[in-house]
C-alpha cells in the first residue's frame, strides 16, 4: 500500500541518512573550526517581517495563516531570517558575526521539473565584515569544506551582481531598457541581450562590451579584459578577493565570471556559485549583501553562501564512484 | 575521441530541425556518417552526438545529460523556466507561431464576442496563454499532442496556435493565419554549470559554429 507524499519531497531511509548526516558533521566541524557557530531560526516566520528583507523571496513558496489571521511563510532561504536574527539580538555583542546554519528550505517548483520543493540547505554567514576581506573568507571557506568532505573537482564562480547594472547606467542606456536587459541575463538568454543592445543604436566599443561582458569566465585573465572605466570598482574588488584567495591556497579553484547573475535580489556586490562536474545545477551559491541586514534596523555589511546538502552529496558519490574506476 | 566537438557531448534534435543540424556539424568536421545512416541508433558516443525529440533538448541540457544542445525557439520559449543559456541564434529552421482559425468561419471573433471567450487548441500552451493573455483576450487553451490542425475542423475548438514553416498544412486543411505570434528559429543552448567548467571548449565551438552560419 503506497500512500502519497508531495511531489518534490521525499523520505529519507538509513543508509542515506548516515551518509548524509557524515556530510553534515564534516561541514559543521570545518565551519565551526573556523569559528561559525550554529545557529536554528524558526521553519515558519511572519510574512511582513521576511518582506523587509526581500519583496519576492517572501512572497515566493508557502503561505499559511495562523489562528489569529496573520499570514505566516514557510522560509525560501536562510540569510533572511538570519539577517532578523543579527538586527534583533546582536545589539550587544560587537560584529563581525560569523553563523553557520543547517536546516530546510521550501520553494514552489513547476511540474515534472524533477526539483525539490522541501531542501536541506547548509550555509554560512558572515556579517559586519566588508569587501573583499569578507567575499574572500566566505568563498575560502566553502572551497576548503567541500574538499574536507571529499570533492576533488569543485570550482567556484564569482562574479558581481552589481557590474551589469553599473555598466548599463553609465553607459547612459534608457532606463525602461534596462530592466528588460537584466532579466534576458538573469535568464541566461544571451541571444535576446544581443538583439535588445543591436536596437540601442550604441557606439560600437559600448554595443561590444554589453554583449561580450556576460560570456567573461575563466582565470585571472578575464579581470584583464574586464577592465573598462564604468566597472573597474567591481572588477577591483575581484582582483582583491583573487589576491586574498591565492594567499589562502585556493584561487586556482576560482572561475571568475563577469556575467555571473544570481536570481535574489538582495545581492549589492560579490556573488558566487559552486559547481561540480558530475551535477549539472550549481551545488549553491551566495554573495554580498550589504544592504540586507539595515533593511531589518542595523547597518552592517555581510556576505554568505549556501549549499544544497542533496546535490553535494550526488557529487560525493559521483566522485567515490570515479576514483573507484 | 570527438575532438571536432571539443570532447563536448551535444543534444541533437530529430525532426524539422534534424537535417540541418546534421549538416551544420558536418562543417564543424564532426563524423555525422553514422547519425545519417542509422536512423533507430539514438546515441553516438565516438561523435559526441545523443539525438531526441527537440522538445527533450532542453530537458537534457539543463540537468547536464548534455553539455550543449540545438532546438527550436518555439520549443525554449514554451519551457521558459529551463535554466539554460541560450547562446546563439543559429539562422536556420525558420518558422512562425501563428493563431488560425477554418477558413470563412470567424469563429473566434464570435466566440469572443458572444461567449466571452475563444477556445484554442496547441501544443504549445503557455505560449498560446501568454499569446492571448497579452492581448486582453480571455482562452480557454486545450493541449493536444498530436495534429492540431483537425482540432477546429472536428468543432473542439475555435482556433489554433501553432507552428508554421510554409502553410500548406494550413491551407490544405482549410485554415488561414489570423495573427502572427513569433518568428521560430534555431537556437544553441547550453547547460550553465559546463558554461562555466567548459568555457574554453563552448566557446570555441561557438566561434566556429559562428563562421560555419555566416551570412
Amino acid at each position: 500500500m503506497i500512500h502519497p507524499i508531495p511531489p518534490g519531497t521525499r523520505d529519507v531511509l538509513p543508509d542515506e541518512m548516515r551518509e548524509l548526516r557524515a556530510l553534515t558533521e564534516t561541514l559543521r566541524a570545518r565551519f565551526e573550526a573556523e569559528g561559525y557557530g550554529e545557529i536554528s531560526t524558526p521553519t515558519m516566520e511572519y510574512e511582513e517581517v521576511l518582506r523587509r528583507g526581500d519583496e519576492r523571496v517572501a512572497g515566493a513558496g508557502y503561505r499559511l495563516f495562523d489562528e489569529h489571521g496573520q499570514v505566516l511563510v514557510l522560509r525560501s532561504d536562510m540569510t533572511i531570517p538570519i539577517a532578523r536574527v543579527v538586527a534583533s539580538r546582536y545589539d550587544h555583542v560587537e560584529p563581525p558575526y560569523r553563523l553557520c546554519y543547517f536546516g530546510n528550505s521550501y520553494r514552489e517548483v513547476s511540474r515534472g521539473s524533477g526539483q525539490a520543493r522541501e531542501f536541506l540547505q547548509t550555509g554560512i554567514e558572515l556579517i559586519g565584515l566588508p569587501e573583499p576581506q569578507g567575499d574572500a573568507e566566505v568563498a575560502a571557506l566553502v572551497i576548503e569544506a567541500l574538499s574536507d568532505a571529499g570533492l576533488k573537482r569543485h570550482r567556484l564562480g564569482l562574479g558581481d551582481g552589481s557590474l551589469y547594472r553599473t555598466l548599463l547606467a553609465e553607459l547612459e542606456v534608457a532606463e525602461d531598457e534596462r530592466m528588460p536587459l537584466l532579466e534576458a541575463l538573469s535568464r541566461r538568454d544571451l541571444v535576446e541581450v544581443g538583439t535588445r543592445v543591436e536596437r540601442l543604436g550604441l557606439a560600437s566599443s559600448a554595443s561590444d562590451l554589453l554583449t561580450t561582458l556576460p560570456t567573461l569566465r575563466g582565470g585571472p585573465e578575464v579581470l584583464e579584459l574586464g577592465r573598462h572605466e564604468p566597472v573597474s570598482p567591481a572588477v577591483e574588488n575581484l582582483r582583491a578577493c583573487h589576491e586574498l584567495l591565492a594567499e589562502r591556497g585556493v584561487a586556482d579553484r576560482v572561475i571568475f565570471d563577469l556575467g555571473l547573475v544570481r536570481d535574489l535580489g538582495y545581492y549589492t556586490g560579490a556573488v558566487f556559485e559552486v559547481y561540480d562536474p558530475a551535477v549539472g545545477f550549481a551545488l549553491g551559491g551566495g554573495g554580498r549583501y550589504d544592504d540586507l541586514v539595515g533593511s531589518f534596523g542595523r547597518d552592517l555589511p555581510a556576505c554568505g553562501m549556501t549549499l544544497d546538502v542533496q546535490r553535494v552529496h550526488v557529487a560525493l558519490t559521483a566522485e567515490e564512484r570515479e576514483g573507484a574506476a | 575521441v570527438n575532438a571536432a566537438a571539443n570532447g563536448l557531448k551535444i543534444a541533437v534534435p530529430r525532426g524539422a530541425l534534424f537535417e540541418e543540424t546534421l549538416d551544420l556539424l558536418d562543417t564543424l568536421g564532426i563524423d555525422t556518417a553514422e547519425v545519417r545512416s542509422n536512423d533507430r541508433k539514438l546515441v553516438f558516443p565516438e561523435a559526441g552526438l545523443v539525438t531526441m525529440r527537440p522538445s527533450d533538448v532542453p530537458t537534457y541540457v539543463e540537468h547536464g545529460a548534455a553539455d550543449i544542445g540545438i532546438t527550436g525557439k518555439d520549443v525554449l520559449l514554451e519551457q521558459v523556466r529551463r535554466e539554460v543559456y541560450e547562446l546563439l541564434d543559429l539562422g536556420y529552421g525558420l518558422c512562425r507561431m501563428i493563431v488560425a482559425e477554418r477558413e470563412g468561419s470567424n469563429a473566434m471573433a464570435e466566440s469572443l464576442r458572444r461567449l466571452g471567450a475563444v477556445r484554442v487548441a496547441t501544443k504549445y500552451p503557455r505560449i498560446a496563454a501568454a499569446h492571448f493573455a497579452d492581448t486582453g483576450r480571455q482562452a480557454e487553451i486545450v493541449e493536444v499532442k498530436g495534429s492540431v490542425e483537425i482540432a477546429p475542423l472536428t468543432g473542439l475548438v475555435d482556433g489554433i496556435v501553432d507552428l508554421t514553416a510554409t502553410g500548406t498544412t494550413l491551407s490544405e486543411n482549410h485554415l488561414v493565419e489570423l495573427e502572427e505570434i513569433c518568428e521560430c528559429t534555431a537556437r544553441l543552448i547550453a547547460n550553465p554549470v559546463a558554461h562555466k567548467l567548459k568555457a574554453a571548449e563552448i566557446d570555441d565551438l561557438i566561434e566556429r559554429i559562428r563562421e560555419a552560419v555566416a551570412p
